[in-house]
């Protein structure tokens, strides 16, 4: 559970679950994060997890750094964790076009890019969070033969609905934008929906995903 | 008339619609956004007796030359901003913080603010916009929130309706503070950096450089040394967070900046002094100095009542 609370600037709480990087201690986080959502303490105007942190701010004209740290500290949560996230599935186009580092990967792994796709596919990855740009996912934990480290110079564009992989995750990139992750395909689906007014987000934190192999046909063909 | 509008003659550097921003988004990745000055903000929607959340227009730098058409309304502009009122026969010096007239056919040039960054263009009617999770802050990186979630366009039509009958032609008497010091408490990884670079850090001065805008502040001065890890595993950020990157810069989130970030956080701007922060423009120096929790708190107290003391002598 938390280590510590600690304040980050004057209006916010900054909770501290370790170190490290895995599931349990981000289930940890998420559980926490959906235990003080749900329990309305008054004045608090975001909730951020992450791999191992949660950041909870709050308005100064509301309340303060004591206050909330004491109801924080106070909530009795239920000590069983349990992943109520879901299964959601997205479907990846990997031609040429798309697939802009397969090559790099190819020498960098020293696998054949059919070894690279069957390892990607093979496995589901669990959503750790979301953000950075809005919707983002950050999903976890690739097989070990497919840890690659960032493009040496970041691209200005990468293209939206990329996937990307760098070290143990794998992202998508729900708007164009700059970024340094390994690109291996992309999706006809909109991860991020700007035009929906009540839940823009496909993916959440503690979701399991599950990609598939679409042809550039088929990529065409349903969403062109 | 049937119809009250702005035509958007020139739409200035960065100009957008903006409340008092969205909350309860940044485990999605949304940011508050909002009006990047709350003070000149609020005081506005109070000089046009607006409900205290409603969307104003906002600039940065140079603002935007509208054409009104439709029946007589009052508007006003906060900040320090330089503008006029082109009318049928003559053209007038506009004046900030006193509700103004624009008849059918009048110009308002926003020429510029002075020697700051951000000011405010607040009508005594609402704005025909879309509404989007809660709030009509325009944020361009995730195109959401009114005008599609664009800065405005050449050309483009803005819709008004309401126009009210109720305000105060005084004049508020408020002048910008221009101050270059900046009050921060230390972040979570404050011992990441070097003993000479953590009293280099409250020390000097950095220059806020051209790399600046509704999502950060990149500064410019002596290089803040790591000692222990240029990187950290992604976490979140809060507007007035000042992260070093890994060649030892500062940079400084501001009200659209991602929601996450890896680099380590050396200190948080104060509440109260961050309206004056995001005023200073690109090219001035600024200096940190380093505050506690308990004096941040008392200082925020003093500022808002100062706000309330304002907003109570427009009515």
């Amino acid at each position: 559970m938390i280590k510590n609370i600690s304040n980050l600037g004057d209006a916010a709480l900054y909770c501290d679950f370790g170190n490290d990087v895995n599931r349990e201690i981000n289930l940890n986080v998420i559980q926490f994060f959906k235990n003080i959502k749900k329990s309305n303490i008054p004045g608090i105007t975001n909730i951020t997890p992450s791999y191992n942190k949660l950041i909870i701010s709050f308005d100064l004209n509301i309340t303060n750094f004591d206050k909330i740290k004491t109801e924080v500290e106070q909530l009795n949560f239920k000590n069983e964790i349990v992943n109520e996230g879901n299964l959601i599935k997205i479907p990846v186009c990997c031609d040429n076009d798309f697939a802009l580092d397969i090559k790099r990967l190819e020498k960098l792994l020293n696998l054949e890019k059919e070894e690279i796709y069957k390892k990607f596919f093979s496995k589901k990855y669990y959503c750790y969070m979301t953000g950075f740009i809005a919707g983002m996912p950050f999903l976890g934990d690739l097989s070990d033969s497919l840890y690659a480290r960032r493009l040496d110079t970041p691209r200005v564009k990468v293209p939206k609905n990329s996937i990307g992989l760098t070290e143990q995750f794998c992202n998508i990139y729900t708007f164009e934008s700059p970024g340094g992750w390994n690109i291996i395909g992309k999706t006809p689906l909109d991860i991020f929906d700007n035009k929906n007014n009540t839940s823009p987000n496909l993916i959440n934190p503690g979701d399991t995903i599950s990609f598939f192999q679409i042809s550039k046909s088929e990529f065409e063909k349903k969403y062109g | 008339m049937a119809e009250n509008y702005f035509e958007v003659l020139r739409p200035g550097i960065n100009t957008t619609f903006q409340d008092n921003g969205r909350k309860n988004y940044y485990h999605i990745g949304i940011p508050f956004s909002g009006a990047m000055d709350n003070r000149n903000f609020v005081i506005a929607n109070a000089i046009s007796n607006n409900k205290k959340n409603s969307p104003v227009i906002e600039f940065a730098l140079q603002g935007p030359k509208l054409r009104y058409k439709g029946d007589k309304v009052y508007f006003n502009v906060t900040g320090d901003v330089n503008f006029q009122i082109l009318r049928k026969n003559k053209i007038e010096e506009g004046v900030c913080y006193q509700n103004l007239v624009l008849e059918n056919n009048d110009c308002l040039d926003l020429i510029s603010t002075n020697r700051s960054v951000y000011g405010y263009l607040s009508i005594n009617a609402s704005f025909k916009i879309d509404f989007y999770l809660d709030s009509y802050s325009v944020n361009t990186k995730a195109e959401i929130g009114a005008n599609n979630g664009k800065i405005l366009q050449k050309n483009q039509i803005i819709k008004m309706e309401n126009i009210t009958k109720k305000y105060s032609l005084n004049k508020l008497d408020y002048i910008n503070s221009k101050i270059e010091n900046i009050r921060v408490i230390k972040g979570p990884h404050f011992d990441y950096f070097s003993k000479t670079a953590k009293e280099l850090f409250f020390k000097e001065k950095f220059r806020i450089t051209k790399l600046t805008d509704r999502m950060g502040i990149r500064l410019d001065g002596p290089k803040i040394e790591n000692i222990k890890y240029t990187n950290i595993k992604s976490e979140g950020l809060v507007k007035g967070t000042i992260q070093i990157t890994a060649d030892g810069d500062p940079i400084v989130m501001l009200s659209d900046h991602g929601t996450i970030g890896g680099y380590p956080k050396i200190g948080v701007v104060i509440s109260a002094d961050y309206d004056k922060l995001v005023q200073i423009p690109p090219g001035s120096k600024i200096k940190f100095k380093e505050i506690n929790l308990k004096d941040a708190e008392t200082i925020y107290k003093l500022y808002e009542m100062e706000t309330q003391n304002l907003i109570s002598k427009t009515k």
